[in-house]
């Protein structure tokens, strides 16, 4: 269990809260104290739009422990409309169909469980864009 | 430069890489040390540093600095853990040098071992993913094999390269690894075999990916220059370890290994010698996609061009660039944390003329360099076997 360890970064993963650099203006996600362009340590809070477009991506289908339940997925490095890759998996989306520069947003769901009376992780992952 | 103490390289060993179910961490690791020991000459290191990622995990141990020290039969030596994921070996290796360096020590064992398959399936999985961002990276479902994915399918999109050209790598790896007694796939490798392989993560199929298990590498440094074989002394000429972003979204550009970049510029210059001076690289190929990517970084091969190195056997022991001469982590297998050290023993044997049917002919230079986490921490040491007395 490491309960204390997921809810600590519940701004960050249901709501992608991440920084704006007070020096250099550089967008941060995930979210760090000191910055890596200026290497200055203050940032204020910056909430992301969850807007996107798929950078890479590969369709898993040998899973890490807690993972095995959703397999094949597919993982992505999502390119943020501000700038900052981040990494998440794909969703609600025919595997297949997946193509680098699909325009995807960023949506909560189920990150892994850890058996059957086992905690329930949440976060992003990104579907195709609505609209 | 002339401050500097210089090393050598004075003995080596090695146990076979697979799956070693009838034996622990420590009697593996003493097979290697026994050899590396005896083929030295050497009776008792200053100090001994130990490569591995897994134990405290798999094995649940710590302090395997200890543990070795006092199985080997060298109570009250100075031994400790080296651990940068991937790159553990050549990190022992690198902690080494900076101790011999620096005059402190005379002599160290550096000890590369990994036991991984005492857990099998997903759980080992889940180890060796966890390399990665565990916060940011991990948690999302990433696998050591997804993030390789990642970085080769964008640059086959941004190159026009098709999945079918990375080959050639495993082809190179496989047909090497056929003469080599220590790997684990020693049955040869064909493009129809390759073409038609199970998926891990696509792009990557399995003979992208390096099979990941149990081994033991060992390397006995010295200050004073010892005879591997007679009029014969390998010395290492440089030591570089450079680290980067830990999660590879964090990078401005996932298709430039800038640790390695950096790794290897600081190994060149320390060493004195251009990259066209080099006879054989053992890179860190544990997927084909990295091989490329380290070819590029080391300045074997421009931007976008790594992947052309090894068509028309480029990359073979007669080519322009003999990697993997022993099968790379590809077909000799990836034990972890040993790997660093696997692939100094190689070069060493190269350049000592002491690999049999896996000679590269005349090598006298000779690179090696490991990668930790997606390439976000490298070692390059760079081999000299031109001193023949």
């Amino acid at each position: 269990m490491e309960i204390s360890r997921h809810w600590r970064l519940q701004q960050q993963r249901y709501g992608l809260l991440g920084e704006k650099c007070n020096h250099c203006g550089e967008k941060l996600f995930p979210p760090r104290d000191v910055c890596p362009e200026c290497t200055q340590d203050s940032q204020e809070l910056y909430r992301f739009s969850g807007k996107g477009e798929v950078y890479s991506y590969s369709k898993v289908f040998d899973p890490p422990a807690g993972y095995e339940g959703t397999a094949p997925y597919t993982m992505a490095l999502v390119k943020l409309e501000e700038g900052p890759l981040v990494t998440a998996q794909l969703t609600d989306v025919d595997n297949d169909i997946v193509e680098i520069g699909m325009l995807v947003e960023m949506v909560t769901r189920k990150l892994r469980e850890d058996g059957n009376r086992g905690m329930l992780v949440y976060g992003y992952k990104f579907r195709p864009r609505l609209k | 430069m002339s401050t500097i103490q210089d090393v050598f390289v004075i003995g080596t060993g090695q146990t076979a890489v697979g799956e070693h179910w009838g034996i622990s961490l420590r009697h593996l690791a003493w097979k290697a040390v026994k050899q590396a020991l005896e083929s030295s000459g050497l009776e008792r290191p200053d100090a001994i540093f130990v490569g591995n990622i897994l134990a405290p995990r798999i094995s649940q141990q710590h302090n395997l600095g200890t543990l070795l020290a006092d199985f080997c039969g060298f109570r009250g030596v100075e031994a400790i853990t080296v651990e940068a994921s991937g790159a553990s070996g050549g990190a022992a290796v690198r902690q080494a040098m900076l101790a011999l360096r620096s005059g402190e020590i005379g002599t160290a064992l550096v000890v590369g071992v990994e036991k991984m398959t005492d857990k099998v399936g997903p759980e080992v999985t889940a180890a060796l993913a966890a390399g990665a961002d565990s916060d940011w990276e991990l948690v999302q479902g990433v696998t050591a094999p997804a993030m390789a994915a990642l970085i080769m399918r964008r640059y086959m999109h941004d190159y026009g390269v098709h999945r079918d050209e990375f080959s050639d790598f495993a082809l190179n790896a496989h047909y090497n690894a056929q003469a080599n007694v220590d790997a684990m796939f020693r049955n040869g490798l064909d493009l129809k075999q390759y073409v038609q392989a199970g998926i891990v993560a696509s792009p990557v199929n399995i003979f992208d990916g390096a099979p990941d298990a149990d081994g033991a590498a060992a390397l006995v440094l010295s200050s004073e220059p010892g005879e591997l074989r007679p009029g014969l002394s390998v010395r290492v000429a440089s030591s570089s370890l450079v680290t980067h972003t830990l999660a590879l979204h964090d990078r401005r550009d996932v298709l430039s290994f800038e640790a390695a970049r950096l790794s290897a510029e600081r190994a060149f210059q320390q060493a004195g010698i251009t990259p066209d001076q080099i006879d054989l690289a053992e890179l860190y190929d544990r997927f084909s996609i990295y091989a490329v990517l380290s070819l590029e970084a080391c300045g074997f091969a421009r931007r976008g061009e790594g992947w052309r190195l090894a068509r028309n056997s480029g990359v073979g022991r007669n080519g322009q660039l003999p990697i993997s001469t022993f099968g790379g982590l590809t077909a000799r297998g990836n034990p972890g944390g040993a790997t660093g050290v696997y692939q100094m023993v190689e070069v060493t044997r190269q350049l000592a003329g002491m690999a049999q049917d896996n000679q590269v002919a005349g090598a006298k230079w000779g690179l090696a360099q490991c990668l930790g986490s997606s390439g976000a921490t490298a070692v390059t040491h760079i081999l000299d076997g031109t001193n023949r007395n």
